[in-house]
């Protein structure tokens, strides 16, 4: 098993944890704190996916505003919030979740399906890709091609998802402004 | 291989959409899956970079969705002084 083999594993296995303690915990803020880990973790993936751009991408904008998002969300709705909710799951226990864990197991039951009935390694595509040497090496700097690709082929999305971000901001702001005139 | 690892993450994110602000992180979890799934294939594509370049906008889509759920959660939150989806059943007053 080579290295990157090894690593792969390992970043797999701490998301899938991490994601799991997210997924299990009772403690909202810790939920919130392993969600950190696991975004860490998917980082280190996509550095393994040759993809390093995506990647610091993703550590800005996820762990550096979504989580502080998130976190500021949940300090603002207060702590009473909580002790409701620990509560109502104390009651409800059994009644919410194994309607959610049979959606999930059977869901997840389905893709394991489909990955072992795609056969990845021979899609036609990625045969091509190989044939025409159209695969990322380990050694090249992609950010350069993406930053060229972004101002010329996709230039439109970028157009586009730039005017999307400013309307989702300002309307969040909008949203979250106190008073309201009332 | 790297898609056997990340549909677990998605999928179980399922499981914890039953209250509050962690509906959103499963939601969040989700779209990483979709992300990772991506970027794993967009090393298949070197000329046009057409898996990285949607994950980039996949994560700005993503921080957009947020920020406006988050601004809805703690509109909510100041209406009904709760934040369990289970509770808030009306539209106005």
């Amino acid at each position: 098993m080579s290295l990157v083999q090894l690593l792969f594993y390992i970043m797999g296995f701490i998301a899938l944890a991490s994601a799991l303690f997210v997924a299990g915990t009772k403690n909202v803020v810790r939920s919130i704190f392993m969600f950190f880990i696991t975004l860490f973790a998917l980082a280190g993936l996509y550095v393994l996916a040759l993809a390093d751009f995506v990647a610091i991408t993703q550590v800005v904008i996820y762990v550096g505003g979504i989580l502080v998002l998130i976190l500021f969300a949940f300090m603002l709705s207060g702590k009473e919030t909580l002790n409701i909710i620990a509560q109502q799951r104390k009651q409800f226990i059994s009644l919410r979740r194994l309607p959610a864990f049979l959606l999930a197991a059977l869901f997840f039951i389905v893709l394991v399906n489909m990955i072992a009935k795609a056969d990845v390694n021979n899609l036609y595509w990625i045969k091509r890709a190989a044939d025409l040497k159209n695969i990322i090496q380990p050694d090249a700097a992609m950010t350069e091609n993406i930053g060229v690709n972004l101002m010329t082929n996709y230039l439109l999305p970028f157009e586009g998802i730039s005017i999307l971000l400013m309307v989702a901001l300002i309307g969040a702001a909008h949203l979250s402004r106190k008073g309201r005139g009332q | 291989m790297v898609g056997a690892g990340l549909f677990c993450i998605g999928l179980y994110m399922i499981v914890s959409k039953h209250n509050a602000i962690q509906i959103l992180i499963g939601i969040e979890l989700i779209l990483n899956a979709a992300i990772l799934n991506l970027v794993a294939f967009g090393k298949y594509d070197r000329i046009n970079n057409g898996g990285q370049m949607f994950a980039l906008f996949a994560i700005v889509l993503a921080a957009a969705t947020t920020a406006v759920a988050l601004a809805i959660i703690l509109n909510v939150y100041k209406q009904y002084k709760t934040i369990d989806p289970g509770q808030v059943d009306n539209l106005k007053d």
